[in-house]
């Protein structure tokens, strides 16, 4: 069973359909008292104080903590990763979940003037081995759409790395049964498929 | 390293394909979605699509066609025509539309830029730019006019100009299409592109004139964009997504 968290951050139809191509019927809550187990997916479009707040006032703070503290298989994509972080500098500075320390930063056109943000479009991803990217080829492009990315306190918490405007920046990260995308898998074509599909079988134990 | 992008656009009349030549006739080539998923298994990064007859009709685009592209497309698409405000906006995001282009309704109302970037945020707002060549003048400098009404209606306002107005007013993208080659396969109007793309800090998306894939090749180097927006190459000249993201590649562009 799948669980995407609707916290009002852009909206879930891309990723509910994504995981319905690959026979699964995703459950959408609204309010983390609907939870009845299972991975989760915590997507996420949009700014991080607004997002935050409807994570906080649906209660999906606690209950990916508690995921978290059971090793149960949690997924953040894209503002959903960032607020995974401890910060981020976006409007004005939000404290994030701190499920993974670190933090969340905006791209610098000073390093890259001629770089365009948001960074948005195919990027190609560079990763270690981790059963999510199972059977994922080393350069396979992913669609990215952002214009802040994270930085782990732990570099062994970042499993796969692009470039953009300067900066080779985490687009995977893990930690745990925490797993997380810059990108939008759901949006990425067969790379996005496989990553989904392997988070569907993957039990949040990485050895 | 950021890749160049491949889109596809599908005129949309009546639920079904288009394409016109300079906005005049229009042949029917198939259903959206169908065309659509093939373009999409066949390497297309992106689709684009048009309902050219909702603004005439005075409804919003087909949201019935946003969903089934939503429920059959793995990458990224974009709809435009007859959006009236944010609510169609809305619509057609919750539809599953990855962003919403905006033409005519973004001249004569731009507070819609800024309205459309506060509320789903600035990546999804697509400004679609019709530009025509008119003498220089001290009002168009850049000797581009923007046109709207699938331009048939000059609005005396300079296309560079306005590219960067909308951009300061929340387009997260630009989809730049000139009138003049429109249509017409020879190649794509490499000036204005190059223009734009250099003085704007958002993607810009080359329209109007391929015909061949060394067009794309020079759009994408010389022309600067970001992405190039393809039509009757892929619904009726024969050629293949697939097979144009190759000559790309070998003319040392990177592609997906």
């Amino acid at each position: 069973m799948i669980t995407i968290l609707d916290y009002g951050a852009g909206n879930l139809t891309s990723v509910r359909l994504a995981f319905e191509r690959l026979g699964v019927t995703p459950q959408i809550i609204t309010d983390a008292a609907a939870y009845q187990g299972g991975r989760i997916l915590f997507p996420g479009v949009g700014s991080a104080a607004s997002g935050m707040d409807g994570i906080c006032n649906r209660g999906f703070d606690r209950l990916l903590r508690d995921a978290v503290a059971q090793h149960g298989p949690v997924m953040g994509i894209c503002l959903g990763m960032q607020l995974l972080l401890t910060s981020s500098e976006e409007d004005g500075g939000v404290q994030g979940l701190n499920l993974i320390p670190g933090a969340c930063t905006h791209f610098d056109r000073q390093k890259d003037p001629t770089a365009k943000i948001p960074h948005m479009g195919w990027n190609t991803l560079q990763h270690q081995a981790h059963p999510i990217l199972y059977n994922v080829p080393q350069d396979s492009a992913f669609y990215f759409v952002h214009s802040y990315f994270v930085t782990p306190a732990n570099p062994t918490d970042v499993l796969g790395t692009t470039e953009y405007c300067g900066e080779r920046f985490a687009a995977v990260i893990g930690h745990g049964s925490l797993i997380a995308t810059q990108f939008h898998p759901e949006r990425s074509g067969e790379a996005g498929a496989k990553l989904l599909e392997n988070f569907l079988t993957w039990e949040g134990v990485c050895s | 390293m950021l890749l160049k992008r491949l889109i596809v656009c599908l005129d949309v009349r009546n639920g079904r394909v288009t394409k016109g030549v300079k906005f005049k006739g229009n042949v029917d080539v198939g259903d959206p979605v169908e065309m659509a998923a093939q373009y999409c298994a066949d390497g297309a990064d992106e689709l684009v699509f048009y309902d050219i007859t909702a603004s005439a009709e005075h409804r919003c685009c087909d949201l019935d066609m946003v969903a089934r592209a939503a429920r059959a497309l793995s990458v990224p698409f974009t709809v435009g025509g007859g959006i009236r405000g944010v609510d169609d906006m809305r619509a057609a995001l919750l539809a599953g539309a990855d962003k919403v282009s905006l033409n005519s309704l973004a001249v004569e109302h731009p507070e819609i830029l800024t309205t459309g970037a506060k509320a789903f945020g600035r990546q999804c707002v697509v400004l679609g730019m019709d530009a025509k060549r008119v003498p220089k003048t001290t009002q168009i400098p850049s000797g581009y006019e923007v046109v709207i009404r699938g331009g048939r209606q000059p609005t005396g306002r300079d296309a560079l100009a306005w590219a960067k107005e909308a951009v300061d007013r929340g387009a997260g993208e630009i989809c730049l299409n000139a009138i003049d080659t429109d249509g017409v396969r020879e190649g794509y109007e490499l000036p204005i592109t190059q223009l734009v793309s250099t003085a704007v800090p958002v993607p810009v998306i080359a329209s109007g004139g391929a015909g061949h894939p060394t067009h794309l090749v020079d759009v994408l180097t010389k022309g600067q964009a970001d992405a190039a927006l393809i039509a009757s190459m892929v619904h009726t000249m024969g050629f293949t997504c697939g097979g144009i993201k190759q000559a790309l590649r070998d003319a040392g562009i990177p592609m997906r």
